[in-house]
């Protein structure tokens, strides 16, 4: 089993989870593809685990897990936090600071 | 290896729809297909611990936790197709698709060596394995981690959380308010009237008559209303008939007033 189809597969996803973030405009979504593309890292982490045969790739992974679900948990009571006030959860609507 | 070829496919469909869905929701579902197809990979790649924490931590916490605020939101909030910086759309989906090019040739080209596989490492079990190198390597990266988490459960609380600035209207002010509305607007005092109930037809989609033959809105549903899906008291029955097939034969009704509401 080569790790090539897995790491190319990893970097798909990356690049699919990067144009979502520059093209879609409602914050939640553009979140959802940030995690996509720490799952896309932490599928490269795990398959150079294997490569390695050690376990370290493993353990890099569930860090990126632990830091992603605080990241979540944080960023979206901001994104709630700016829909309460702007009634928007689009990306566009908070502007203030540019003028 | 076949778990792999058929799983990658199926990933990558559901990574470009989750980009272009239009309902935030529907991106949230293909999320969960691509995080659980990463999970049964991580299960073929000797990672058995992964594929749990995989499982329980992202499709199990995180994406309820966005399915949460996506019904807070609004479960309708789709976006909008208007580019505030013009030519954004393309020039970014040509940016991806080089960045994605090159980065797949430059992966595909590289080679690691032989593959030494896990088997050696998960020798005494992969969860005694991650075990012993977490609990000594990563130890102290280990007790960060237990800051960083306190951290942000108190910067959400803190973020989530809404001062009330007004007192909290008690059923004694309710009800004073109600009277204030009805001395000053003429506002209906008592409670919304109930939806039709006809000898065929007896739902919530169904508007009640007024004495004069017109449906009342306040008998409805705001929702309903909103969405569209509600039915005109005479026009119900015959469609209840339409659907039955009987389409030639409907008998005079006795349940709606003649020259009622309008279709």
């Amino acid at each position: 089993m080569s790790e090539t189809p897995f790491l190319v597969l990893s970097a798909i996803l990356f690049t699919i989870g990067a144009v979502g973030v520059l093209t879609r405009r409602n914050a939640i979504v553009v979140f959802m593809c940030v995690e996509l593309m720490l799952n896309a890292g932490n599928l490269a982490l795990i398959t150079f685990a294997r490569t390695t045969g050690t376990l370290d790739g493993q353990i890099a992974a569930f860090f990126v897990m632990v830091v992603a679900a605080a990241e979540v948990v944080v960023g979206l009571a901001i994104i709630m936090t700016i829909f309460r006030t702007r009634r928007s959860a689009s990306v566009d609507d908070a502007s203030l600071l540019k003028y | 290896m076949i778990a792999f070829w058929i799983l990658a496919p199926v990933m990558v469909v559901a990574a470009l729809g989750m980009v272009l869905a239009r309902k935030a929701v529907h991106c949230a579902l293909l999320l969960a297909v691509v995080m659980i197809s990463l999970a049964v990979l991580y299960a073929v790649q000797d990672a058995p611990f992964l594929f749990a924490v995989q499982i329980i931590v992202y499709t199990g916490a995180i994406l309820m936790l966005f399915l949460f605020v996506l019904m807070l939101v609004g479960v309708d909030a789709s976006d909008s197709v208007v580019e505030t910086i013009r030519g954004q759309r393309l020039a970014s989906v040509l940016l991806g698709l080089g960045f994605g090019v090159l980065l797949v040739l430059g992966v595909a080209q590289v080679s690691v060596g032989t593959v030494v596989g896990l088997s050696e490492a998960n020798a005494g079990g992969n969860i005694e394995g991650i075990a012993a190198v977490l609990f000594s390597t990563y130890f102290l990266a280990f007790e960060v981690t237990a800051a960083l988490l306190i951290t942000a459960a108190l910067g959400a609380m803190v973020l989530a959380h809404r001062e009330r600035l007004t007192p909290k209207a008690t059923q004694a002010d309710l009800a004073a308010q109600r009277m204030r509305d009805y001395a000053e607007h003429g506002k209906h005092l008592g409670p919304l009237p109930p939806p039709g109930v006809y000898a065929r037809h007896n739902a919530v989609d169904t508007p009640a008559l007024l004495p004069d033959g017109s449906p009342a809105p306040t008998s409805l549903s705001r929702v309903l209303t909103a969405r569209g899906s509600t039915l005109s008291p005479p026009g119900s029955a015959t469609q209840v008939e339409r659907i039955g097939g009987s389409d030639e034969d409907v008998a005079p009704r006795d349940d709606a007033p003649e020259g009622g509401a309008g279709r």
